[in-house]
């Protein structure tokens, strides 16, 4: 158990206030970017593609007929582009029109500027391109068949000789599978709009997790200076980490139109462009041995994470960096290997996704879990709880100490709370009943790392203005995707201050307010922004406390702010009185505020230190029922403790458990991403692509936070990170479903793939009949 | 007697009469466009995820009901006569609508692009004054897709503010409003354009064998759940429509003692009771096609016409034997059902000619029907396979088998081998099912797609017969099944 934590007494702070837009929400009137009124003689952009071909020489590029269509303003190609022809990250490897070249199918080869969207998508379609077709690497098999050079080289975290270890022991396992990748399907596809400033600024409102990249990204490519780029984001309709990177391209295009025409452009994707040509959750074959005691204790972990990145690299370091930084889970691996390949492929970069690649290598984990279990004919649960870390077994495969682990609690309480080893019987009882129809049930915990694993992204910044009413200023890096960042650090400054929240106004993120910031990403954004706010604010009260001290001529600790007041001994004003006063005396009520992770030491070249501030916990238990004629599955019941620390609004929490499970659901059942052989993506429309609807969460669905003392890191009033997290609760799902089908034959392990569509589990049920 | 040159519809309390109206404009790109009303959002485009919901008010039997529709995909000559009620609506100087203020109480909206289209769902299920219960409404929900919340807060949301009398500005209007539609029927023709570009929507027979004869052309247009993706997606250069929701003799449904009529402009929302009254499985059935959205505008008789080999209805009415209508200018022709399928793409439909309507023979004693729908999501999903069974059953004897399969050829299917086989098999010989089940693999040789594989839709077309055969000797859909369960059918 983890120190005990000092309480800190808030008003505002871990309230369920709604979400702070969720009034507009509910009536239409929420701005999204397509909502604004266009300015005057706005022009749109949509892209253009080759209909067929994965790889290869662009042969003939005939534009004439886009051209010649009524109301096309433009049509631009890669040599349209004054500055650096890329949208990528880092890399340097996206070009944002193909100059030459394609390398995956719907790749953006032009784009057309027309006076109607209507016009300019009707237009690029009359593109006559042929391509050069070259052999392409569709699938991780293709790619490791043909031996294409990987996008980055490969990564190794290692300890001791566990190869040794596993061909010297009488207990072993193995397997080599599959787990698929993930569209977004943020409700709000790709958007950015354009509009050209005097003396070749540009101001890009998009919607993106990454407005400093954005504002970059079009910088360079139209060969201007940073500071003449602005990039303003109010909010978006999802974005999942979908709208990190993958923004890029939709912000340049709207841009260098705005450029080239000298009008406002607008680029919104269609939903079906949408799918095919951003990026996705990476998809992973996972090869491993293992070797384990007769207790199903783990003794040796030899595992390999092959990962399909797409054409480039996107930001396929970190995501595939968190894969094996999760391929351990909440398990201690006393010998282990974790390699991993980043390979390439001709199909689009794959990007982040909410958990980056935790979720991918937190699939091992549970995989040798379960395997184990069945082979062993012993409670998956059991066996879990005997690989979960302890005390003089807490060293990560990275190196890193687990010191603040409440797994062992959270997961008594909830297998408590579930009715585990009753349901296990009564599962086991139907399951003799009945021919057709089996049930599973798992209980799976999740421990995720908090942080950044390139180190100098954890670093924030917030501008807060008092004004003279009293009334607040809000604007700091981070980005509302509909998480309730922005609501949670207006609480926070509302609590500092000790106002009303409704005095605090939330305002757009823009690069023009707070410079050089970082994504809103790796579920960072409440404890990276919520401490640079703080610190801005707490800058303005100590000048008011210092001023309001000589003023009243009291001592600094006399002063308190509570309930829109300042007491200042034994009078009281209001805050905007105060402000006032203060300003007549020439006070500053403006104030930055910055923030910097501390205690992180990751070395990645030398595998060495610290790469998480601290561990997020959690744990579900799902219990499921196949039909094992058709491979259908219905979740019947979940039961969810997730730990957050101390909550800073557990409405928002509460949402952000639900959702992320949910969302993590879909990746591992109905959520199938199908290219063809040709490298086309055939499920680019939620007619094909099926993320879950409100009939698949089990009307049996009970969620709790876990009763924290606090994080025992110190994060902004000791809540703990909640983004990313639930969604690997998820797993528990996949779990449950291998129990069913395990359940056909004792002391068996299920080849059950990712995800668990009804074809997967029949294949499964089918391998395993007698 | 000259046509109308407009369209009329009520908006926010005044009627609304348009003249200028683009064939293949849509309600959505009316709404954000013309209208600049954005509150309605474009998510899919393709009416899968319900951003773009807005209810549609009529008079159905003289009653005013509200059903939800997806703007993206429907046109805007369609909302012919209607009341159309968007998001931007529902709050009255301020104070938010109930369900809004439900879905902000449960924290019902977290990225907030979806929530529009929730409420505009449950907007009539509010006014339909039900007591909803979580059943009615994940149902109301299933066409409206959202990514951050998990549905809870927003199914808790609905189970709050759906309790009965609604009470709102439209319930209190309701007389004003059902009076000033029922004043739009005017029973007229509609055709606005020219001959070279239009919009038709003929209320009469006559009209519309005069429009299909001069305009073989046209495209025939029912619910548009399918053609609205041919201009949205597709972006086909449609420039003539002629639109069959206007026509009374296509919207009729004729229960007789022994069979049921339904006109080919019959939406599956309306068609549902007398589908459910034939046999709880077809009831079923028709609730998993599409969502509340698809099923408002969605006809059978589109289902059919469009000639999908993965169209739901079409082996469910094969197996029932129901019987086709055909119409073309004043000629009328019937087929079997099964025989208008001819090739993929291909019906058994000349230029100008429409499908009039479908005629399904009630169930009779002794005889038994069950359909089993196979998707990777339950709730508006595409089948990967669709079995449809009709068995004479006597003495412990399958004495008659109709076997139909969706998603296993290119078109619509009977199994007539496996027919022959399941005749005079006993329900107690499972070995025997399983040889007869056996000959499916003479009857189909499906393909390969994004929805399944080959060997998966075998396999399951397959365990699709034991399993009826199963249900049929006695065992309950509870062991049997996962979801659609017989026994539960009217609990609902």
């Amino acid at each position: 158990m983890p120190a005990k934590v000092k309480r800190i007494a808030t008003d505002t702070v871990g309230l369920a206030l709604a979400h702070d837009s969720a009034e507009l929400h509910v009536q239409g009137k929420a701005v999204y970017i397509d909502d604004m009124r266009e300015p005057e003689g706005t022009l749109h952009v949509a892209p253009g593609y080759a209909a067929l071909g994965a790889k290869g020489r662009i042969t003939v590029c005939d534009l004439s007929a886009v051209r010649a269509f009524p109301g096309v303003v433009a049509v631009l190609t890669a040599g349209d582009i004054p500055g650096i022809n890329d949208c990528s990250p880092a890399m340097g490897d996206d070009p944002i029109l193909a100059d030459g070249e394609i390398l995956f199918h719907g790749q953006v080869v032009f784009a057309v500027i027309a006076e109607t969207r209507d016009a300019a998508r009707r237009a690029a379609r009359l593109a006559k391109i042929e391509i050069a077709g070259e052999l392409a690497a569709i699938t991780v098999e293709d790619a490791l068949e043909q031996g294409t050079e990987d996008v980055l080289p490969p990564y190794e975290f290692r300890r001791g000789d566990p190869g040794k270890l596993i061909a010297a022991s009488k207990s072993t396992i193995s397997d080599s599978f599959h787990v698929g990748g993930q569209e977004h399907f943020y409700l709000e596809g790709q958007v950015a709009l354009a509009v050209p400033e005097e003396a070749g600024g540009m101001l890009v409102y998009s919607s993106t997790q990454h407005p400093t990249e954005m504002q970059h990204c079009v910088a360079k490519m139209l060969k201007v200076a940073d500071a003449f780029v602005t990039c303003e984001c109010r909010r978006m309709g999802g974005g999942f980490g979908g709208k990190e990177s993958q923004a890029a391209q939709w912000a340049a295009l709207a841009a260098l139109g705005a450029r080239i025409t000298g009008r406002p452009v607008k680029c919104r994707l269609d939903r079906d462009d949408d799918m095919i040509m951003t990026g996705k959750r990476h998809d992973l074959r996972i090869d491993y041995r293992a070797a384990h005691d007769r207790t199903g204790r783990l003794t040796a972990v030899d595992a390999a994470l092959l990962a399909r990145c797409g054409y480039s690299a996107d930001l396929s370091l970190g995501v595939n960096d968190r894969a094996m930084f999760h391929a351990d889970n909440a398990y201690y691996y006393p010998a282990v290997r974790i390699k991993s390949r980043r390979l390439r492929t001709n199909t689009v970069s794959n990007t982040a996704f909410r958990g980056f690649g935790g979720p991918q290598g937190m699939m091992l984990a549970e995989r040798m879990m379960d395997q184990i279990a069945h082979r062993l004919e012993l409670d998956p649960l059991d066996v879990r709880k005997r690989n979960f870390y302890a005390p003089g077994r807490d060293r990560t495969p990275y190196g890193m100490k687990v010191v603040d682990n409440i797994i062992h609690d959270v997961v008594a309480e909830l297998e408590k709370t579930s009715d585990y080893r009753a349901r296990r019987e009564a599962v086991r009882a139907f399951n003799a009943k009945n021919q057709v129809l089996k049930k599973g049930l798992a209980l799976t915990p999740v421990k995720f790392g908090i942080s950044f694993t390139l180190i100098h992204l954890n670093q924030a910044g917030a501008l807060v203005h008092l004004y003279t009413d009293g009334s607040v200023h809000l604007n700091h890096g981070g980005t509302e995707m509909g998480q309730g960042l922005y609501i949670k650090v207006a609480q926070v400054v509302a609590e500092e201050f000790g106002i009303d929240p409704e005095r605090v106004k939330i305002t757009a993120t823009t690069t023009g307010k707070v410079p050089n910031t970082s994504p809103t990403a790796a579920s960072s954004g409440s404890d990276l922004n919520g401490m640079a706010a703080q610190e801005a604010a707490a800058r303005i009260k100590a000048r008011l406390v210092d001023f309001a001290a000589r003023e009243w001529k009291v001592k600094p600790a006399q002063i308190r702010f509570a309930k829109g007041r300042v007491i200042i001994g034994n009078q009281s004003v209001t805050l905007a009185e105060l402000a006032r006063r203060a300003h007549q005396a020439r006070i500053q009520l403006s104030s930055t505020g910055f923030y910097a992770t501390p205690g992180i030491t990751w070395d990645r070249d030398k595998v060495k230190g610290k790469p998480f501030f601290y561990f997020a916990y959690g744990a579900s238990c799902s219990e499921v029922t196949i039909d094992t004629l058709t491979g259908e599955m219905r979740v019947d019941r979940v039961d969810i403790l997730h730990d957050v620390g101390r909550s800073l609004n557990p409405a928002i929490d509460l949402g952000q458990i639900e959702g992320g499970f949910v969302q993590g659901m879909g990746w591992l059942t109905t959520e199938e991403l199908v290219f063809d052989t040709q490298g086309r993506l055939s499920t680019h429309a939620p007619s094909t692509y099926k993320i879950p609807c409100a009939s698949d969460v089990p009307e049996d669905f009970r969620v709790k936070l876990f009763a924290s003392a606090g994080n025992p890191a110190s994060t902004i009033y000791r809540s703990k990170a909640v983004g990313e997290p639930p969604l690997m609760l998820a797993l528990s799902v996949f779990s449950a479903i291998t129990d069913a089908i395990a359940s056909l034959k004792p002391g068996c392990m299920p080849p059950l793939e990712a995800p668990a569509t009804p074809e997967a589990i029949m294949k499964a049920v089918k391998a395993m009949s007698p | 007697m000259t046509a109308r040159n407009s369209i009329r519809f009520l908006r926010r309390g005044e009627v609304v009469e348009l003249t200028a109206v683009a064939p293949i404009r849509t309600v959505l790109d009316y709404l954000r466009l013309e209208e600049g009303a954005r509150g309605t959002k474009e998510g899919c485009c393709e009416g899968d995820c319900g951003a773009c919901t807005v209810a549609l008010g009529s008079l159905k039997d003289g009653r005013l009901v509200y059903e939800p529709v997806n703007a993206c995909i429907l046109l805007l000559g369609q909302i012919d006569g209607k009341e159309l009620v968007t998001v931007d609506d529902l709050s009255v100087s301020g104070k938010l609508h109930p369900i809004q203020q439900a879905l902000v109480d449960h924290h019902g909206s977290q990225c907030g692009f979806c929530t529009p289209g929730f409420v505009m769902s449950l907007f009539p299920l509010y006014q339909s004054g039900a007591v909803a219960n979580r059943k009615m409404v994940v149902d109301q929900l299933a066409g409206n897709l959202c990514r951050c919340t998990g549905y809870r807060p927003i199914v808790e949301a609905a189970l709050a503010a759906c309790t009965g009398k609604p009470d709102d500005a439209w319930s209190e209007a309701r007389l004003e409003i059902a009076q000033t539609l029922a004043g739009f029927d005017d029973g007229t023709d509609l055709f606005i354009g020219d001959d070279e570009e239009f919009f038709a929507a003929p209320a009469f027979d006559e009209a519309l064998a005069r429009l299909t004869e001069k305009h073989p052309d046209a495209v025939i247009l029912s619910g548009a759940t399918d053609v609205g993706l041919w201009i949205t997606k597709q972006l086909r250069p449609i420039r003539k429509i002629i639109f069959l929701g206007r026509m009374r003799s296509l919207r009729e449904i004729v229960e007789t003692i022994d069979s049921v009529r339904i006109g080919a402009a019959v939406t599956y929302a309306e068609a549902e009771p007398s589908f459910a009254a034939i046999d709880p499985d077809l009831a079923e059935l028709l609730r998993r096609i599409g969502s509340k959205q698809v099923r408002a505008t969605g006809t059978v008789g589109g289902n059919i016409a469009n000639g999908s080999p993965i169209g739901d209805t079409p082996p469910a009415l094969i197996a029932l034997g129901a019987g086709l209508e055909l119409r073309k200018g004043r000629q009328t022709r019937a087929l079997p059902i099964e025989d208008f399928f001819i090739a993929y793409g291909k019906q058994d439909r000349s230029p100008g000619e429409v499908v009039a309507g479908v005629s399904i023979p009630m169930l009779k004693r002794g005889e038994a029907f069950r359909c089993y729908k196979i998707t990777k999501r339950f709730d508006q999903d595409i089948s990967s396979v669709l079995g449809a069974f009709k068995f004479g059953i006597a003495q412990g004897r399958i004495t008659e088998a109709r076997i139909a399969y969706g998603g296993m050829a290119a078109t619509p299917k009977r199994a007539l081998k496996t027919e022959t086989a399941v005749k005079s098999l006993s329900l107690d010989d499972p070995a025997g099912w399983a040889a007869a089940a056996d000959r499916l693999a003479e009857d189909f040789q499906p393909i390969d797609d994004h929805r399944a594989s080959a060997a998966y839709r075998s396999e399951t077309a397959r365990n699709l017969l034991i399993k009826a055969l199963t249900e049929m000797a006695g065992e309950a859909t509870r062991n049997t099944r996962i979801t659609g369960m017989r026994e539960f059918a009217h609990a609902g």
